[in-house]
């Protein structure tokens, strides 16, 4: 872009370095004087930073404030039952936090419901994306039915599985199995994590069906077709060419599926209420457990701390993938 | 060049790919053919499909009974609210760091998304304090508040990726014929950011309507959305399958109709950009 005559252009490295009146500024627009442009630049610059800051100073105040207090419960002895008594107790919270066995149980359910859900969503959406890639009849309206379930709101979601479907009595699940000689089983209390992870995998199939969708449809023709003349099979042509395509959009899917996995909570609140026992809490309810349902703001707060830390070394990752498109 | 298929093929693959799309959209199918049937007919057994009394009592009942459009206007309000509030603060960010980018605009765009990435119960308690304190409980403005912020990132990502692919050579056309920065937005750049404005609005009121951890932490009854009216009937009156059917047709329908239109943009505004 800097070698070609022009004025000012986003994506030319010397424009962005704002000194583009001295390096890119050409003949053609010499009418004006350099003066002019430097002036242009200071009153741009200066407006930029002015529409900037709005959104900066406020996600600034929503990141820092509400962490910073965090940390600071996270290091007293404070329940609302007992209003006034705060006192410094230093890590004792953590200790308690860490060695207390609902945590241990909570950090396992939390890495299971997000695997789970991974596994099922990731394999699911991959043979989705494949079949809706082929040429079938009526493509739009299938792509619009498995997309659905994306648009539920989780409260909906969990209470219509939870009641229609699960309900060892009433529920379509009960009623298959009776059907064909078995006893019903009641999902929710024998297999809870495994009945949470099945209803959050279908709210998450449709948005790893649609990013793979949209991978594979970036894919050359040409190139299968190279690779059919050359006598690819099916098979082969999905492990060489198909895959290698997809492994970015893959990986988008399972990072930002993980961040949003690791906070899944309403779906626990409406269906188990984190049981039996702890069979179904995940971290963000064990928490919310904590805070709201116990009043244990300190213990509460050293266990949010733990969770974000958690969070960040998934983010960690995220952000140097989404960093590296970025430049492409 | 299309690929020949032979017929019998396409077949198949129809049958295949209709099949599992009728699977994974029959939770959504039930729940409208439920919300019709009468609480007897909603635990029959045998199910009942298609030949039951038709009814829509149970709607007027859901209404009667709770006041569903109270809680039906608080999502409107709480969705609405924080994806205008929230454009018009992102709006001149992303204008600025598409069409003046400097050094640092790639940093302040990942420190964005990186405040995305915090999990709400690292914010929950203060948060939940504060609102107490200062009677923020249970209102309105108090999750407007608190959605606007959360979805801030995505907006200003979003609206950054389409401002970003207006070309900067249109601005400079107008430069060049005197246009004021004030001319520049109204008269060039407007028109051609309103699609992706439009995008940018659509997807952030779906994400606003159904986010379901603040909304359930923060509301109790007063100023309660949809999601966590629904989240009531997971007491035993969850039983009545009608009724929970017919609340829970009315809070996901107009929603599953916007997102229908916003399949493109879910990709876009859900991954940052990162996949097209």
């Amino acid at each position: 872009m800097s070698d070609i005559p022009h004025l000012w252009v986003a994506d030319c490295p010397n424009c962005i370095g704002g000194r583009f009146f001295q390096s890119c500024f050409l003949s053609r627009f010499r009418f004006r004087s350099d003066r002019w442009f430097a002036m242009a630049t200071f009153h741009t610059r200066s407006a930029a930073r002015f529409m900037i800051a709005p959104s900066v100073v406020l996600l600034f105040a929503w990141m820092i404030v509400p962490l910073a207090m965090t940390i600071y419960f996270s290091l007293l002895n404070y329940n609302l039952l007992n209003p006034g008594m705060e006192s410094f107790v230093g890590l004792l919270n953590y200790q308690y936090f860490l060695t207390d066995p609902a945590f241990f149980a909570a950090l396992i359910n939390t890495l299971v419901l997000v695997a789970g859900v991974l596994v099922i969503t990731v394999v699911g959406g991959i043979l989705f994306a494949l079949l809706l890639d082929q040429p079938i009849y009526g493509q739009g309206i299938v792509r619009i039915l498995v997309i659905a379930p994306f648009f539920v709101m989780p409260t909906v979601a969990a209470l219509v599985w939870k009641n229609m479907f699960m309900n060892p009595v009433n529920g379509l699940f009960a009623y298959m199995a009776k059907a064909v000689g078995l006893q019903p089983i009641d999902w929710l209390a024998t297999v809870p994590l495994f009945s949470v992870i099945l209803i959050v995998a279908w709210q998450w199939l449709p948005f790893a069906t649609l990013i793979m969708l949209t991978a594979l449809q970036s894919l050359d023709e040409e190139q299968k077709e190279a690779a059919e003349m050359d006598g690819a099979g099916a098979i082969s042509k999905f492990i060489y060419i198909i895959l290698p395509h997809m492994a970015r959009a893959i990986t988008v899917v399972i990072l930002i599926q993980t961040i949003f996995l690791l906070s899944v909570f309403a779906e626990i609140l409406v269906t188990t209420n984190g049981g039996p026992g702890t069979q179904s809490t995940n971290l963000t309810y064990l928490v919310y457990a904590q805070a709201l349902l116990q009043f244990d703001i300190g213990g509460a707060s050293a266990g949010g701390i733990v969770a974000v830390v958690l969070a960040n070394i998934v983010a960690i990752f995220l952000v140097r993938l989404v960093g590296k498109n970025l430049e492409a | 060049m299309a690929r020949k298929v032979t017929t019998q093929r396409k077949v198949i693959m129809t049958a295949i790919a209709w099949a599992l799309g009728i699977l994974i959209f029959f939770p959504i199918l039930w729940t409208f053919l439920t919300s019709f049937k009468s609480e007897a007919d909603a635990i029959a057994s045998p199910p009942q499909f298609l030949f039951f009394h038709w009814t829509t009592e149970n709607y007027s009942e859901v209404q009667s009974r709770s006041n569903y459009l109270s809680h039906f206007m608080n999502s409107v309000v709480i969705s609405f609210g924080s994806t205008l509030i929230g454009l018009i603060i992102a709006i001149p960010a992303a204008w600025a760091m598409a069409f003046a980018p400097t050094k640092r605009t790639k940093d302040v765009l990942m420190w964005m998304l990186s405040t995305k990435m915090m999990p709400p119960v690292g914010a929950l308690i203060p948060i939940y304090l504060m609102f107490r304190n200062s009677g923020l409980l249970d209102t309105r403005t108090g999750l407007v508040i608190v959605l606007t912020l959360i979805n801030l990132p995505i907006i200003v990502w979003m609206l950054y990726t389409y401002f970003k692919e207006i070309p900067g050579e249109i601005l400079e056309a107008a430069r060049m014929d005197g246009a004021s920065l004030v001319k520049e937005i109204v008269y060039v750049l407007t028109p051609m950011a309103v699609p992706g404005i439009a995008s940018t609005l659509l997807l952030n009121i779906i994400l606003a309507w159904n986010e379901a951890f603040w909304t359930l932490n923060l509301t109790a009854s007063k100023a309660a959305p949809l999601t966590a009216f629904i989240a009531s009937y997971s007491s035993p009156e969850g039983l009545f399958y009608a009724k929970l059917s017919a609340a829970s047709t009315m809070a996901i329908a107009p929603i599953l109709i916007l997102g229908w239109f916003s399949q493109k943009q879910l990709v876009r505004g859900l991954t940052f950009g990162a996949v097209k």
